[in-house]
């Protein structure tokens, strides 16, 4: 088991490897000179891009600037918004709780309505309870995470004034962008518990259990569910990466303070220093997550570490 | 034959049916969307902003006294338009690479999956984000940026249908009764890859779709006075409160586009590939 998380572990190195050269090589890919475009909206004269240039290591060869990028990063350095000018670091540290926490609430919103939903349709196959429950989670993986926004907003803030509509703060302020954020993972983790339910109830252990004369609760909840919610694992990992980058969105409809506002800031600010830290920063967050994920899946079901080892 | 046998088989899917009818009828409207829209989608009128709906404007006005209905006839034109197009790229650089590196294997395929790897590190709309932020915001860079971010997706797709089918006993007798490789890859390989392939599409057009208009509502994609749907959708933001109409419309459109690929989508997994039936 140990060695198999360490080799797990190990094959993420590459991985990340690959995610800094990315990152880094988005400064060569922009079309034309990246300084003047930062620039651009600025009084610029030869000196000042020359500066700028040398600030941003840009004068030195390329593979020192990756070096001093990968170092960098490894130190937790990630360089200087040329905005702000106040390290990237920073700035993400002061917007990390507030979108981890959204990401969070989101995920319990996801299971708290999507596992019910599906266990409730996997249960009355076929029957109305089913068909509105899969048409529910249909619609939920068609719905626009903004326009679910909007419509909460206009609901449950101007017309009955349950919960502000925007801003950051007490946990009032992260109902509704949470329930925007979770819906289409709910939707998606119904419909998969549904299928994985289905398959499984179909197993000869669960017809077994019955046979033995276990009521129907038992069989359902103690035989079935446990291990039609194995597969259901590992499309969190997937699923967190959805929120992460799903939170971009939800933050903007809210207004509320994270690293969704502070990337779609850089965007337009063109401050590419701030964009690919925090890219960096999420996509890292990312792997690791599904290494965790990977990891929690071969403990819960030990038949993964003897086939994939 | 078989194109009949299919028509008809999606036609009896109840999904697909309903998916069917609703992108027919999106299709049809942002076709004749110039002759269907009431007025110009473009055209301000400050005297008549922010009427409601029914009277003169059936979906109401905007802030600018646009009309919201000649709007959203013609953001149904730029959203399936923008959907095309990002999936066409996704397919078209997606596929070959998933083709070859399925069929020849070693270390090219190490190399090429390594590569994707990498990609589908940055989730969900990260990467295309990343990409619209080194081509600068616009409209047809949201195209790009959301068709390239989808590449590793069908690349990945298309190489596990290809390493699947290369073992068939038929790929080894062609082999051997002289067959060169593209009459191969072109002849028994490919017919293997299409169901999978429009199926994946079909539902990444929806996927598509919602990404680029999620982009333009964050200001990244189409500029003013574009009727596009995400764009209406955050202009539309700030007049929630006296006007709900003007972001309404263009969401429902862009739920109901998206809803219908999925419902075609479904359908078609159904119908083309019985053995992926949950």
């Amino acid at each position: 088991m140990l060695t198999w998380i360490l080799r797990r572990i190990l094959a993420v190195v590459p991985v990340l490897f690959g995610v800094t050269l990315a990152v880094f090589s988005m400064l060569f890919l922009v079309p034309g000179d990246p300084v003047k475009m930062m620039l651009a909206e600025f009084v610029t004269n030869p000196d000042q891009v020359a500066q700028m240039r040398a600030q941003l290591h840009l004068d030195e060869p390329i593979l020192t600037q990756y070096g001093r990028f990968v170092g960098g990063a490894l130190r937790g350095d990630l360089g200087m918004s040329i905005r702000s000018r106040r390290p990237v670091t920073t700035e993400i540290g002061e917007n990390l709780a507030s979108t981890a926490q959204l990401a969070l609430a989101a995920m319990l919103v996801a299971i708290g309505l999507g596992v019910p939903l599906g266990l409730l349709a996997a249960l009355s196959r076929n029957s109305w309870l089913d068909l509105a429950s899969m048409g529910g989670a249909l619609l939920g993986v068609s719905m626009p995470s903004f326009w679910l926004g909007l419509l909460l907003i206009f609901v449950f803030s101007l017309q009955l004034a349950w919960f502000p509509a925007t801003g950051g703060g007490d946990l009032r302020h992260l109902v509704l962008p949470a329930v925007t954020l979770g819906m289409i993972a709910a939707a998606i983790i119904a419909r998969l518990t549904r299928s994985s339910m289905l398959e499984v109830l179909g197993q000869d252990y669960v017809r077994t259990a019955r046979a033995k004369g276990l009521g129907g609760f038992s069989v359902v909840v103690r035989h079935a569910l446990k291990n039609a919610l194995i597969p259901i694992i590992t499309i969190f990992g997937l699923q967190f990466g959805n929120l992460l980058a799903g939170a971009v969105i939800v933050e903007t409809v809210f207004s509320r303070p994270g690293l969704g506002r502070l990337i779609v800031g850089g965007i337009l600010n063109k401050d590419f220093p701030l964009v690919q830290g925090v890219v960096l920063f999420v996509a890292t967050v990312y792997v690791l997550i599904n290494v965790l994920v990977d990891v929690a899946y071969a403990y819960a079901d030990p038949r993964i570490r003897f086939t994939r080892a | 034959m078989r194109q009949l046998g299919l028509a008809r088989r999606l036609a009896r899917h109840r999904g697909a049916a309903v998916g069917l009818l609703i992108l027919g009828a999106l299709a049809l409207m942002a076709l004749a969307a110039p002759w269907l829209a009431p007025r110009d989608p473009i055209r301000t009128a400050p005297r008549a902003a922010l009427q409601a709906p029914g009277g003169a404007y059936w979906l109401g006005s905007d802030q600018l006294g646009r009309d919201v209905a000649s709007r959203v006839l013609h953001g149904a034109r730029i959203s399936l338009t923008v959907g095309v197009i990002a999936v066409t790229i996704a397919v078209v650089i997606g596929a070959p690479i998933g083709l070859v590196a399925g069929f020849y294997g070693g270390r090219l395929d190490a190399l090429v999956m390594r590569v994707m790897d990498v990609l589908l590190a940055f989730p969900g709309i990260l990467l295309a984000l990343a990409i619209v932020s080194v081509l600068t915001p616009g409209l047809t860079n949201v195209m790009i940026a959301v068709g390239l971010s989808a590449v590793p997706t069908y690349a990945r797709l298309v190489r596990g249908s290809v390493l699947s089918a290369r073992e068939n006993l038929y790929v080894e007798a062609a082999r051997a009764i002289g067959s060169r490789d593209p009459a191969i890859l072109a002849r028994y390989i490919l017919p293997n890859v299409v169901a999978p392939l429009v199926v994946t599409a079909t539902l990444g057009l929806g996927t598509a779709i919602l990404a680029s208009a999620a982009l333009s509502f964050l200001g990244l994609g189409s500029q003013p006075p574009q009727p596009e749907w995400g764009r209406m959708l955050s202009e539309g933001r700030d007049y929630l409160r006296e006007a709900w109409w003007i972001s309404t419309f263009p969401g429902l459109g862009i739920m109901l586009t998206v809803l219908g690929m999925n419902l075609l989508g479904d359908g078609l997994r159904d119908v083309l590939d019985p053995r992926l039936n949950t």
